[in-house]
């Protein structure tokens, strides 16, 4: 070794290569522009977006496209809002046909307040799209039974929530985070509840390949500035994961050495 | 003046010429841009079928595109 430490290579999904760890939504920003600052101090180069009704009274408005070019970034279609296995299927053929690509985003959901994974209906909607032929990241409870079986399905990427949608209440369950990591074979990121850059680096710490989040950026006071905060945090994170962390100890251990003191 | 028929396009009633395609349908509409995608009666109508798909009565039709999403 030269005492270099090896640059980050990135991660893979669905046999494609992305070098920043830090997945970005673009929904909840006050406007397009600030949408394209943030995403752009975010580092990040793969995108979630939504599939809705175009506005048939103006459909001349600005276009998310305008901002966050599609041949820059790599659009991951979501299902959010999809509360049953048909809906988010429907979305994401219309989001395939919208966009000419096979990688989504998976997430059917409970009912508010929390918004929890439905799972049952989650695989349901997995098996129908998998047959289809997308290619499925999927967005589930932190439940390392069902994280398993969505990965033997075929699922391209499993994404535990950290904690409920925009709840910004961090990693909740590190323990079955990294339970879910240890079994798992292909990426793990964890997909909603981050609140601020110590909770992305402490999901990266855990051994994520990828952290997901949207509304710690965009509901930040000035998000540019916390989407700067992210792309460090999670890169700090990957770091700290590679360079293994010293055990604990419930006692002290001094730093300096305890001989040649002057007496 | 040609017959019109009834659809509903985004949930909201619509008249639009009897045997007018999907593509018209969009022209109508003013959407010339290229990132839509359209379901007819719960199908995919594909990008290269709009001109050669028509519109029947009561047929319901989603036009969406991509926004800001988490």
């Amino acid at each position: 070794m030269d005492g270099m430490a090896q640059a980050d290579e990135g991660w893979t999904v669905a046999g494609r290569r992305f070098r920043s760890r830090l997945v970005v939504g673009t929904g909840r920003y006050k406007d397009l522009p600030e949408t394209q600052a943030a995403i752009e101090a975010s580092g990040a180069e793969m995108v979630t977006v939504a599939v809705r009704r175009v506005n048939l009274s103006d459909a001349s408005q600005p276009m998310l496209q305008d901002f966050v070019p599609p041949d820059r970034y790599t659009y991951l279609p979501n299902t959010a809002g999809c509360f049953t296995a048909m809906d988010a299927v429907r979305t994401l053929r219309l989001a395939r046909e919208a966009g000419g690509w096979n990688l989504v985003k998976l997430e059917v959901l409970g009912p508010p307040p929390f918004l929890y994974p439905d799972m049952a209906a989650t695989f349901e909607a997995a098996a129908a799209l998998l047959a289809d032929g997308f290619e499925v990241m999927v967005y589930c409870a932190d439940d390392p039974v069902a994280a398993k079986r969505l990965e033997e399905m075929g699922c391209v990427a499993i994404m535990p929530l950290g904690a409920p949608i925009g709840s910004g209440l961090g990693v909740a369950n590190p323990f079955m985070i990294k339970a879910i990591i240890a079994q798992a074979k292909v990426p793990v990121l964890v997909d909603a509840g981050i609140g601020t850059a110590s909770d992305a680096a402490l999901a990266m710490e855990l051994g994520c390949d990828a952290v997901l989040l949207n509304s710690a950026i965009a509901h930040a006071r000035d998000p540019v500035r916390m989407a700067r905060a992210m792309k460090a945090a999670v890169e700090a994170g990957r770091d700290a994961f590679l360079a293994g962390r010293m055990p604990r100890s419930a006692a002290a251990d001094p730093s300096s050495p305890v001989s040649g003191l002057i007496r | 003046m040609t017959a019109q028929i009834a659809i509903q396009v985004n949930g909201e009633s619509r008249q639009v010429p009897q045997g007018a395609s999907v593509a018209e349908l969009l022209a109508l509409i003013g959407l010339a841009a290229p990132k839509v995608a359209v379901e007819r009666n719960l199908e995919i109508v594909p990008r290269s079928a709009w001109a050669s798909t028509p519109l029947a009565e009561g047929d319901r039709l989603e036009i969406v595109h991509f926004i800001g999403g988490g």
